[in-house]
């Protein structure tokens, strides 16, 4: 089976799409002005160029108690020319999609890049990768959510507010719905020519419980609802009316929670927590250009560095530690055909039995790593927010492997004398190589003798990454295999949004510092 | 008063009155947005990447009674604005009843703030490459990594509505932010200007010179513990905690109880002492170091405020609406702010003279709300914290996490310095509020652990 059958199929078996997908059309006009902006770039001197024609719509609708806040709805239609000269890499965008201007951006991006080879040292080389005739991908949505009347999303978002405000001490909620739908054409001068239509939907509401008279207030969002690569399907199943009035109870009953004490405990952490633990400190780790010193300046660099000390050398976890890149799970944020460096994205392992053993890589950072890994092509992570954004490299969806046994959460719980079980993620820091993080959650539960016994409140733990991985004892199964995700990950400067997914199962972490964040950060 | 080479005030106008043409709605209101965005990176003592992109959104938001629906689009000839005159009207019919909505605003007389400035608007990719070979040079001939940006945006942003107001504002701003390293990984220094006028901005080897010094002075840091201590922030890393007790400055969720700004038993501390009495927080779109926009995305003017003068909180945002229903004037967050402290504004050497022992912080880093009900953030310190001993920086030491309020750190005041204006955003980068903010020394600092991260 070819990667794209798999993707399609894999997608049917998971999301229970009754229909087969239906393929993007090429635009013609588009395809033509797409060779233009290639044979101008070529003529005016660059040994490389690519292309990207964007067409992107969002649309949010924001509600408050029972009225209506914010409806927009926005498109932006354009195109980046990428170019190489002399190993130098130059881009231009712009929104006028015309013949005129296409030349105009192309030779813009050459005189670009003929400018940065003045403070240039080391002419970027760009890793193989086989041509693709014409690829078509789109994401398994069932439902087009822009087909959908504004009555059913609004209708929806205050029902599910009427549910959170019939609990008794529930004072104010807000909720959102907010699709986007991504149509991108891209062309290079390696014969590479794809289209693909990405879906991306994120269902949320908070609700905010108050306690006038102590002057305490404490929230409780919907943080186990996920954004996903999927359509309005994705909203029913959310069922955010359905869930809200628990939601509330949370909030209210936080209101009165026990205050954690400071000190250390065994940590359960479930798949709506950890995996965006799993993002700050694996994820972005293993990122090859913050290895190599690239993101140095915003994003940071990483403690797993230089890669040659650390590439089937350090041990991240124990040996049931399993890390997954890939950029193919069905309804998963990073999901695509092909990145955008025109790389159709393999599904490969980041750190293999607890041993870190690739990175993640793009086509102008692979020969960094030849050297070490033999490897000669990309893993495909290449991707630009929009049309007007220079591509780069950007994490694919890295998720935690569920262990061999079937354990579920309430076996982890079960097995656990002192600990906290977290709900949901929080407040979230991480230094600029991803060693100290703290974290918080949205609901705390103490865990004595194997039970729950009660809700904590001003929850927060401190650790250092391999230490904290290290600590992982126990982990769940496939039946516990969850996504959550992030609808707009930051990277790069000028910044860049990507929306990006982690599966995790449940796991427990033996020991881990905990602060009381209502006292000021009190350490334990 | 400059305008925008991209979208002069006439284009502006004609664009808007082409759209407001178009609407059949009972009231309309028209956002216009263009700019030319320019960028140079540059990693390891080499440009990277680069981008030069143009564009121009037009947002039309159209309303019946009390329904509104907004559509943005780049999509500017006739049919793009005819299809975002519909569908906005569509919507907006569809729309449920916002009772919150207020009426567009009538015509209102705004001031012209120069915020426009030629230096920036001409930084093209040669100029960006030049300033990326000085500053790479610095850093090169010191045997060290230099990574950062050069960056510039030059654009205007109009706002017009049917009841004939009309606004205009072109502007600009540079940005240049670097961070130096050693090959090693041992040192890390950080340096950034930022300003509208990029002739105003720091040259970029005196900045690199900055960043170099501080990472030659990191290579050899010493392990020192968490703990509460004295600091000295420099204005940048002052102007990344201040700015987080800008933003909770709104009245509505104050006056609602779910605030720090909220008063037990109901209302808001308008009137009561919140920070240390030196302390004076203003907004003004005229200041000379700040130049923002003289008007909000609705098209009211915006004014100078003060938030909190001598330690006093004087004014809360409020929006139309919560104004309205409370009585008070609407007050709109003008997008910058300035800080500063009465008495001699003394220079950052001055200050550190002034210490027996304490802390001397660069700038902090992923910072994040933990406590909204005390405003308490927690974060990193990150390329550069010296030891203090008996006036005078003694040695680098390791970075450290922190949870802390700015409010507490407001009021654990020991001395100000003379405010600047700053690149205050995390990401080094243009963008976020407008902020001039002195240098500070804070007491009783609460770093809660060491990290290892260089």
């Amino acid at each position: 089976m070819d990667r794209r059958e798999f993707v399609q199929t894999g997608a049917a078996l998971t999301v229970a799409s009754r229909l087969p997908i239906r393929l993007p059309q090429a635009d013609p006009s588009v395809k033509d002005l797409c060779m233009r902006a290639l044979s101008t770039a070529k003529t005016a001197g660059a040994s490389y160029a690519d292309i990207r024609v964007a067409r992107t719509r969002s649309q949010s609708v924001n509600t408050r108690e029972q009225q209506i806040t914010n409806l927009s709805d926005g498109e932006t239609y354009g195109f980046g020319i990428r170019v190489l000269t002399h190993g130098a890499w130059g881009f231009a965008a712009s929104r006028e999609l015309t013949a005129v201007e296409i030349d105009r951006v192309a030779k813009l991006a050459v005189v670009q890049a003929q400018a940065n080879r003045r403070a240039m040292r080391r002419p970027v080389t760009l890793a193989p990768t086989p041509g693709v005739k014409d690829g078509r991908w789109r994401s398994p949505i069932e439902t087009d959510p822009f087909e959908v009347s504004i009555e059913d999303k609004v209708g929806l978002l205050l029902r599910a507010n009427a549910e959170a405000l019939k609990v008794s001490g529930a004072r104010f909620v807000t909720s959102s719905l907010a699709f986007v739908r991504d149509q991108r054409t891209y062309a290079s001068t390696d014969d590479i020519f794809t289209v693909q239509d990405v879906y991306r939907c994120f269902p949320q509401m908070n609700i905010t419980a108050v306690d006038t008279a102590r002057g305490l207030f404490e929230t409780r969002n919907s943080a186990e609802v996920a954004p996903m690569g999927l359509g309005w399907e994705w909203v029913l199943k959310s069922d955010l009316p359905g869930n809200a009035a628990r939601w509330a109870e949370q909030a209210v009953q936080k209101l009165t929670a026990k205050p954690v004490e400071p000190g250390r405990y065994d940590l359960i952490l479930e798949p709506h927590h950890l995996f965006l633990t799993i993002h700050e400190s694996i994820a972005h780790p293993t990122e090859l250009d913050r290895a190599l010193g690239f993101e140095a300046n915003y994003a940071g660099t990483s403690f797993l560095a230089p890669p040659e000390q650390i590439l089937k050398r350090f041990k991240y976890g124990p040996e049931f530690m399993n890390i997954q890149g890939d950029r193919s799970q069905a309804g998963s944020l990073s999901a695509c055909g092909w990145d955008d460096d025109g790389v159709a994205p393999e599904t490969y392992l980041i750190i293999k039995n607890g041993i870190v053993v690739d990175y993640q890589t793009t086509r102008d950072q692979v020969a960094w790593l030849t050297p070490l890994t033999g490897r000669k092509s990309s893993h495909g992570t290449s991707y630009a927010e929009s049309w007007a954004d220079v591509q780069f490299q950007r994490m694919p969806n890295v998720s935690l492997l569920p262990g061999e046994r079937d354990l579920k959460v309430d076996d982890l719980i079960a097995a656990t004398e002192n600990g906290i079980y977290i709900v949901g993620r929080g407040s979230y820091s991480i230094d600029q190589q991803r060693y100290n993080f703290q974290f918080g959650g949205q609901v705390f539960y103490e865990v004595k003798g194997g039970k729950i016994t009660g809700m904590l409140k001003d929850v927060a733990y401190q650790s250092r990454t391999p230490d904290f991985w290290n600590a992982m004892d126990m982990i769940g199964g496939q039946s516990s295999y969850l996504m959550n995700g992030t609808f707009t990950d930051g990277k790069g400067q000028p910044g860049q949004a990507n929306a990006v997914s982690h599966s995790t199962p449940p796991a427990r972490f033996k020991g881990i510092n905990v602060i009381n964040t209502g006292r000021g950060g009190d350490r334990g | 008063m400059a305008e925008f080479s991209g979208l002069s005030r006439a284009a502006a106008r004609q664009l808007a009155e082409r759209a407001l043409a178009l609407s059949k709605a009972e009231a309309c209101q028209v956002n216009i947005n263009a700019s030319a965005n320019g960028n140079t990176r540059y990693a390891r003592n080499e440009v990277t990447t680069s981008g030069d992109t143009d564009n121009a959104t037009v947002t039309v938001t159209s309303r019946f009674g009390k329904r509104a629906a907004s559509v943005g689009t780049n999509v500017l000839d006739e049919a793009g604005l005819v299809r975002a005159v519909e569908t906005s009207e569509r919507l907006a019919k569809l729309a449920p009843e916002n009772p919150e909505l207020m009426s567009v605003l009538p015509a209102q007389v705004y001031t012209d703030v120069p915020a426009y400035a030629e230096a920036s608007a001409g930084l093209d990719a040669v100029r960006r490459a030049d300033a990326v070979r000085n500053a790479a040079g610095e850093s090169n001939r010191a045997g060290l990594l230099a990574t950062g940006i050069v960056h510039r945006v030059a654009g205007a942003s109009a706002v017009a509505n049917s009841a004939g107001l009309f606004g205009y504002h072109a502007s600009t701003t540079a940005v240049h932010t670097l961070t130096v390293r050693s090959p090693d990984g041992k040192g890390s220094g950080w340096a950034g200007t930022a300003h509208n006028d990029w002739a105003r901005a720091t040259p970029a080897a005196q900045l690199a010179t900055r960043a170099v010094r501080k990472a030659h002075g990191t290579r050899a840091s010493t392990a020192l513990e968490p703990g509460k201590y004295t600091v000295v922030l420099e204005p940048t890393a002052a102007g990344n905690l201040v700015s987080l007790l800008s933003f909770a400055m709104n009245a509505r969720p104050a006056d609602e109880g779910r605030s720090f700004f909220s008063k037990r038993g109901g209302g808001n501390r308008i009137g009561e002492k919140v920070v240390d009495e030196r302390i004076t927080i203003s907004s003004n779109p005229q200041d000379p170091d700040l130049l923002t926009s003289p008007f909000t995305g609705e098209g009211l003017s915006v004014g100078r405020t003060v938030w909190v003068e001598n330690g006093m909180l004087k004014n809360l945002a409020y929006d139309r609406f919560w104004a309205d229903k409370q009585g008070m004037k609407p007050t709109p967050f003008a997008g910058g702010y300035r800080l500063e402290g009465t008495g001699a504004a003394q220079s950052l050497e001055e200050l550190i003279k002034g210490v027996e022992r304490g802390l001397l912080v660069t700038r902090f880093w992923y910072i994040r709300a933990v406590d909204q009900r005390t405003l308490l953030y927690t974060g990193i310190t990150r390329d550069g914290v010296f030891l203090i001993e008996r006036g005078e920086v003694s040695r680098a030491v390791n970075n450290f996490r922190f949870n802390e309020s700015p409010v507490t750190m407001l009021n654990n005041l020991v001395a100000v310095g003379k405010p600047e204006r700053v690149s205050s955003s995390e990401s080094g980068d243009v963008g976020g509020p407008a902020v001039v903010v002195p240098p500070l020394v804070v007491k009783d600092f609460s770093f809660t652990s060491v990290s290892e991260a260089v």
